[in-house]
């Protein structure tokens, strides 16, 4: 085959991938876009202070799904955090074994099992015996979703922690669960935090696990034995009903919890940038 | 994707104290047994909560596997006010939207992987796969509101105009066109499997030993025909992993499905029309579901998508393990 024709299938095929990555990126750009074109104009201070006002009617805000999704991130961390990162301990300083593989293996299903499902054992284990939605059956719903992430990446740290801090630790005589929690655990500290708040970056747009569980609600939440409103599903809630005033809202409430999002994403790059330093 | 960071630690053996050790300073190991007895009861959790969810799902649907039997699968019918239940047009919803998505979404994700990995220059390829990350942070909801009110106009006035133009011969592209239905929905999951995709693909093309490139090279290969005939076909098996990783994923999104596929339980043979997946008949309809055999229905097409999905989930760990190792970073996949 001509040379000449060789130079031009490769030129081609490069040119065909930087078309691909090109393709990638315009619906990222894309949906910015329409999110900052449509959002920031419907933004406004009552947005943020006041209650949904009833159907049709113009106004009100997303003030209570503000402040329910963040009491429902609080309940799933209480619940799931100290699970996880438990999890990730026990993997990364016994988990050589069997049972070490069997816990990882089921982390990882656990992962790829879909949020609508969990949505469904939520409301069977927790919702039926209570007779009613409630905030607690969304936090632990969101709570099943956060422990795989935050068992396998605290488990990445951890094992990123060179042994001889444990066999200097060790050596001077201090016990292994001590070594684990005084050294192991406060060298990787900044890594498992990393994987805390990609966590909570995940949770906190879930929706399918909070519409048969936190329900949602109109008003401020009455307690967490209530229905309990948050952004995901009023944005669902708003953008499939057939009012124009809804939908603004709806873009409203989608960069603000974009925003809320990102910001926590860019914490950890922020903290991951530090750990690679140290840890390179 | 850049931080896929691996351990060089061999496997440590708690506790290092050797027997000798331990046994003269007995009373000071209670504290280990304890803690490591500790952490294992909490790590146990997590296999009794995926252990839970498949008990409590069985139970809970057991009511309707009785009544409908294997014909649950195979039925077509779902109109819960004559108690007729077949999952039928879910299973057929499912599979055809991933499916599509996956045509749309493997050679664009194949073809970023391989710009990040082989061409882009240094001072690029951080802001890019960062930028590629974006779209898997992005909720699901919020890519649901954006299919309703920007891609489902588009695909109404353009896409599916130009597609009956074009290939309207065909069964596919024929019949009534809302704009929502199977084509736009499997358009929205494209867009959110390919950062999955794009990153595993980018961590199995990295494994491939630049051995493989040099003696490509050398022989004289352009840089297209080194990828094409030394880098891709080695990680040929991770890369099929990748995309059945992506596969797990499509199966199980919910939101943003639910938002714009129209939500109607039909097998229709063309893409414009409305259809329904497994997850979006569970996030649409659970909440009104009015008596037991209803509920115990919709449970059964949950443990159906359950099963998928694991089954679908290890066989993709599988194959990547075999390229990459076990240590590949896909966390949130």
């Amino acid at each position: 085959m001509a040379y000449q024709r060789r130079r031009v299938v490769n030129v081609f095929a490069q040119g065909v991938m930087v078309g691909c990555t090109v393709a990638v990126l315009i619906p990222l750009v894309l949906i910015f876009a329409y999110l900052l074109f449509k959002g920031v104009g419907s933004l406004n201070l009552a947005f943020f202070t006041s209650l949904p006002k009833p159907v049709g009617e113009a106004g009100g805000g997303m003030a209570n799904a503000i402040v329910g999704t963040m009491i429902l991130i609080g309940l799933a961390s209480v619940v799931g955090l100290p699970i996880g990162v438990a999890t990730g301990v026990y993997l990364a300083e016994y988990g050589y074994g069997r049972v070490g593989w069997v816990v990882r293996f089921c982390a990882d299903v656990l992962n790829g099992v879909p949020s609508i499902v969990i949505g469904i054992y939520a409301y069977t284990l927790i919702v039926l015996p209570m007779k009613g939605f409630s905030a607690y059956a969304g936090g632990c719903g969101l709570a099943v979703i956060m422990l795989p992430i935050v068992a396998r990446t605290t488990e990445e740290m951890l094992k990123l922690v060179p042994n001889s801090l444990r066999e200097g630790a060790l050596a001077l005589g201090v016990p292994a669960w001590r070594t684990t929690l005084l050294v192991v655990i406060r060298t990787a500290r900044a890594g498992i935090i990393t994987g805390i708040m990609l966590a909570v970056a995940r949770i906190a747009g879930e929706t399918a696990p909070l519409l048969f569980t936190a329900f949602g609600s109109q008003y401020w939440h009455q307690g967490l034995g209530q229905p309990i409103s948050s952004l995901p599903v009023q944005i669902y809630t708003y953008a499939i009903s057939p009012f124009d005033d809804w939908h603004r809202q709806a873009w409203a409430g989608a960069l603000v919890l974009l925003a809320l999002i990102f910001l926590t994403s860019l914490s950890v790059r922020v903290l991951t940038r530090g750990r690679v330093h140290t840890a390179r | 994707m850049a931080n896929g960071v691996k351990s060089d630690n061999p496997p440590l053996e708690w506790p290092m104290t050797s027997v000798s050790v331990s046994r003269i300073r007995k009373g000071l190991n209670v504290g280990d047994a304890v803690f490591r007895g500790l952490t294992a009861v909490l790590a146990l959790v997590v296999v009794a909560v995926l252990g839970s969810i498949v008990v409590v799902l069985l139970a809970e649907s057991w009511g309707s596997i009785r009544t409908f039997g294997w014909g649950f699968l195979t039925g077509s019918k779902w109109d819960p006010v004559f108690k007729e239940f077949g999952a039928l047009p879910f299973i057929y919803g499912t599979l055809l939207s991933s499916f599509l998505a996956l045509l749309q979404a493997v050679p664009l994700s194949i073809g970023t992987a391989l710009f990040l990995s082989e061409l882009s220059p240094g001072w690029l390829r951080a802001p890019v796969s960062f930028l590629v990350e974006l779209l898997a942070t992005i909720p699901s909801v919020i890519y649901g509101l954006w299919g309703i009110f920007v891609l489902i106009p588009w695909v109404r006035g353009y896409v599916s105009p130009a597609l009956s133009a074009t290939l309207g011969f065909l069964p596919f592209f024929q019949g009534p066109n809302y704009g929502v239905g199977m084509l736009t929905a499997s358009m929205i999951l494209a867009v959110m499997v390919v950062p999955y995709v794009t990153s595993v693909t980018f961590e199995v093309i990295q494994a491939v030993p630049n051995a493989q490139r040099e003696a490509a090279l050398a022989l004289g290969a352009t840089k297209w025909e080194m990828l094409r005939m030394a880098v891709l076909p080695y990680g040929r098996t991770g890369i099929i992993g990748a995309i059945i990783l992506g596969l797990g994923r499509a199966i199980g999104e919910t939101m943003a499905v639910t938002m714009v596929i129209g939500n109607r339980p039909e097998i229709a043979v063309s893409l414009f029309a409305p259809g329904s997946t497994m997850a979006s008949v569970i996030a649409n309809e659970f909440a009104e579901a009015t008596y037991d055999l209803y509920v115990q229905a919709l449970v059964e097409i949950g443990l159906v998508l359950l099963v998928i999905t694991i089954l679908v989930n290890a066989l993709a760990r599988l194959l990547v393990w075999t390229v990459a190792g076990p240590q590949t970073n896909m966390r949130g996949v």
